[in-house]
């Protein structure tokens, strides 16, 4: 292709990427986003400006080669592309999908300001796919060094740090407490999201065949060992544990039948595969009437989940889909999902109720859901985080009729890593503390990443602090630094 | 993949079955559970912790065929594996000496009160064990039961052995004599540790039940299965499963564990289906 001038890049308009029709997509669990074909990925690569100072970068919490991977792409030289990519992000087919662009690389586009940036995250994908389908960025490792390193959870923190440890020639074992490694990717994130097997799992396969990781499934660390006698064995660990521990609201009726947290839901429709049901063991169920409480990505996951098994019961049964609502305190400005999620979410008909707080969950003599009493709200001043306070309008009450809850209210650490962990300083949020360019905690010979660290966040967040920590714990055991000695 | 050693069939219903799970094993303690998923298509399962062996690295588990998973489990012979063997999960029973303790075991239940009632026993308590189930087909291990009790009470719904009685009937009897009480264990069926609970409230003898929610994860990430107690919900897998009995809201837990019945009726004719298909295939075979 002929080099084009800067003002005819800016006349091409953002490439939008194919996906299946709302109205077909929930009636199945297959990726809803198709991807770029090699044609639309090289046009829009095409709109970006090669900036000499690549504000993009500074948006991506990993520092991505933004500029080189898409020169390299425009210029059909794919493997460049990878190799660019790989640099710093080893895994740009989960992130190309999850990232929450928008408010990262793409934020700081320079043709964000007038309104369409390169679409990073989709260039992104196809690069990550092309090098899921070819392999052609084979992961090395140096000569055994004799030492090891135990990595405590396979989310995408423990996932990226082996990498790095591993590819340092030291000999490392992943502890999971799971029977499937992945964390949030595999048991929270759908499948209509973010593909389980060719995506997350060839991914996973890829690293322990290259780099000869050992991942120890079914391992509840705090319980069938201790952070402790962990420490007696390996040279040094690596906590990613992440943020799993989900929050209730505290009000009345929370225990009746079809009140659940997002986290169960999800565990049921994505880990167990309960939407494959009797085929899989594990049911699923929702009812006619849906409400998700919350507005993040996780309450998207669970509203859009929720709305395909409606769709796929109702074609059994020949009978009406039904409804799912999001049921949000604060208003649509606030709404903490990724841009992408919310636009799929209304295409498939999804209702939004701002503005709304449930006060108590109503039962009947069985012990079943039947409803929900509500309080509108409204916004007042802005509150610690910045957004405004949502504040109860008195006498505002209603009740609406639903037969299944799911709290999507944000979730904490789950405490049982820190069974035998004296020393080990924590937040009173329950996070781990923990140097952020480092990972070093306040226990010898332990480091820390992601969600544990920071509460709930974002994948690449994730990444980037497993990545920083290991480069940590390589200088560690290469003796240059040692953190811990008095 | 966890193999399986050895199996027995205890009754009609009860089966036992040892496995290899060397590391589990090691920190097993009484009180405690596993989950286990037979395969790719399995649901995750919690079961009691039966017994331990350390040194040969096995876990014994009992159980009893209610549903799909434990019909498939019912059918696994020595040297088949499992999927998920995971734990040791949930807090060990707290055991010390009490002074007289009564430990109630039902139907399956009678498995997770032996070992406890066993260390009880060691640590010098006065243990007194009432096993029941529905009918004589039902019961097992009252020898090793009675080896670990001071005194033994069978009883069945039916009389066809033992006393003809429910659990609570020699329990309140027991309540109501001579001897002072310090503590009641009771496992079993849900509706029967409510009665246990129940039988005891009066006379405020410490009621400890072992809970038996549906679970997923076991370790605090789902809650599902949570129980409501008189100071707010908990989550059995992480904060028990052993919980002071007077304080659980048995009738919110009895309504949960009905909560997929539907869908469990459908995963056993499901399970039967293939069955048949199976024998049909070995047949024309
Ligand atoms: C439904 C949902 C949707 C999301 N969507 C997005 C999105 O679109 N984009 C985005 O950027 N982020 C998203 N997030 C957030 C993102 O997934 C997390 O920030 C990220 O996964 C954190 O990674 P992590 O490695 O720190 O922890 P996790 O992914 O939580 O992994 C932790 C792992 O540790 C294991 N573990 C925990 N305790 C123990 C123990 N004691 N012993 C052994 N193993 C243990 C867990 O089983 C788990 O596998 C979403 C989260 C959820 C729940
Ligand atoms: C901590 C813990 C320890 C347990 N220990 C044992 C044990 O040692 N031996 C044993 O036989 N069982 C035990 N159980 C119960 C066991 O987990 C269930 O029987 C099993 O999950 C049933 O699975 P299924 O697929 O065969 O039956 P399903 O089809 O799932 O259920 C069939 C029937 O069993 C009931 N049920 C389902 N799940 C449970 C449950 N968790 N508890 C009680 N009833 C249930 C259902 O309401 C239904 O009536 C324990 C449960 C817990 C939580
Ligand atoms: S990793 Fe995420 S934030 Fe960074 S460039 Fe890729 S899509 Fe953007
Ligand atoms: S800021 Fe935008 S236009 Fe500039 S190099 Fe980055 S992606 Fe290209
Ligand atoms: S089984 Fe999931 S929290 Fe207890």
């Amino acid at each position: 292709m002929a080099t084009l001038t800067q003002r005819e890049r800016l006349r091409i308009p953002r490439q939008e990427m194919p996906s299946q029709d709302p109205q077909v997509r929930i009636g199945n669990f297959n990726e809803v986003a198709l991807g770029f074909t090699l044609e639309l990925a090289q046009k829009e690569a095409e709109r970006c400006l090669q900036c000499a100072i690549p504000h993009c970068i500074e948006g991506c919490p990993v520092g991505v080669l933004i500029p080189q991977f898409i020169r390299a792409l425009r210029e059909g030289d794919m493997h460049g592309a990878v190799e660019a990519m790989k640099v710093n992000n080893s895994l740009p087919a989960i992130c190309g999908r999850v990232c929450p662009q928008e408010v990262q690389c793409e934020q700081s586009c320079v043709l964000a300001k007038k309104g369409q940036p390169v679409a990073i995250g989709r260039l992104e994908r196809f690069v990550g796919d092309y090098e899921l389908a070819r392999r052609t960025c084979p992961l090395e490792r140096n000569p055994a060094t004799g030492k090891r390193v135990a990595i405590v959870g396979a989310g995408p923190a423990g996932l990226t740090c082996v990498v790095d440890v591993a590819h340092e020639g030291h000999e490392v074992v992943i502890f999971e407490s799971l029977h499937t490694p992945g964390g949030v990717l595999v048991y929270g994130i759908p499948e209509f999201r973010l593909p389980k097997q060719t995506v997350v799992q060839s991914e996973i396969d890829y690293a322990v065949e290259c780099l000869g990781i050992q991942i120890r499934t079914d391992h509840v660390i705090g319980r069938i060992a201790t952070l402790n006698e962990l420490l007696e064995e390996f040279d040094a660990v690596f906590l990613g544990t992440g943020a799993g521990l989900p929050s209730f609201l505290r009000i009345p009726g929370i225990n009746y039948n079809g009140v659940m947290s997002a986290n169960e839901f999800l565990t049921r429709v994505n880990l167990m595969k309960g939407y494959l049901f009797p085929e899989y063991d594990t049911p699923v169920k929702v009812g006619k009437k849906v409400a998700v409480i919350g507005a993040g990505n996780v309450a998207m996951d669970a509203a859009r989940s929720s709305l395909r098994l409606q769709t796929l019961q109702a074609q059994k049964s020949g009978g009406e889909p039904g409804e799912v609502h999001i049921v949000y305190r604060r208003s649509r400005a606030e709404v903490p999902a990724r841009a992408e999620e919310v636009h799929h979410a209304e295409e498939e008909g999804v209702i939004f109720d701002f503005l709304t707080n449930p006060v108590e969950i109503l039962g009947d003599e069985k012990g079943n859901v039947v409803g929900m009493r509500c309080i509108r709200m409204e916004l007042g001043e802005p509150d610690a985080s910045g957004r405004r306070r949502p504040i109860p309008i008195e006498g505002s009450e209603f009740e609406m009729e639903v037969d299944t809850v799911i709290m999507a209210l944000g979730t904490s650490p789950n405490p049982l890593v820190f069974v035998d962990a004296a020393g080990l300083e924590r937040s009173k949020h329950g996070t781990v503390v923990a140097d952020r360019q480092t990972g070093r905690t306040t226990m010898a010979r332990v480091w820390a990443g992601g969600d544990v660290v920071t509460g709930a966040a974002t994948v690449v967040s994730a990444m980037g602090a497993g990545k920083r920590a290991a480069a940590d714990i390589n200088a560690y055991l290469r003796g240059e630094i040692n953190p811990w000695a008095e | 993949m966890y193999k399986i050693l050895h199996k027995e069939v205890l009754s009609d219903v009860n089966k036992l079955m040892v496995v290899d799970a060397p590391e589990v094993a090691r920190k097993a303690q009484a009180g405690q559970f596993i989950i286990l998923r037979i395969d790719e298509h399995g649901e995750r399962i919690p079961l009691t912790v039966a017994d331990y062996d350390r040194e040969a690295g096995t876990i014994t588990i009992i159980f009893q065929e209610v549903g799909k998973t434990t019909m498939q489990l019912g059918t696994l012979e020595p040297g088949d594996d499992l999927a998920t063997f995971v734990g040791p999960l949930g807090h060990p029973s707290e055991i010390e000496d009490y002074g007289t303790v009564v430990c109630v075991g039902g139907g399956v239940g009678i498995a997770p009160i032996y070992p406890i009632a066993r260390s009880l026993h060691e640590a010098g308590n006065n243990v007194i064990s009432i096993i029941g189930a529905r009918n004589q087909s039902l019961l097992f291990w009252e020898d090793k039961m009675r080896a670990v009790s001071d005194d033994l009470i069978v009883c069945t719904d039916d009389g066809s052995y033992g006393r003809k009685a429910l659990v609570t009937e020699p329990l309140k009897e027991l309540l109501e004599g001579e001897r002072d009480i310090d503590r009641v264990w009771a496992i079993g069926p849900a509706i029967m540790m409510k009665f246990v609970s129940l039988t005891t409230q009066p006379y405020q003898v410490p009621t400890i039940v072992s809970l038996n929610t549906i679970m997923i994860d076991g370790t605090g990430m789902c809650g599902g299965c949570r129980v409501l107690l008189e100071d707010g919900a908990q989550f059995v897998c992480v904060d028990g499963p052993e919980f002071d009995g007077h304080k659980v809201d048995w009738d919110n837990l009895l309504a949960r564990q009905q909560f997929y019945r539907e869908e469990e009726r459908i995963a056993v004719e499901h399970w039967e289906e293939h069955c048949r298909l199976n024998a049909a295939l070995e047949e024309g075979a």
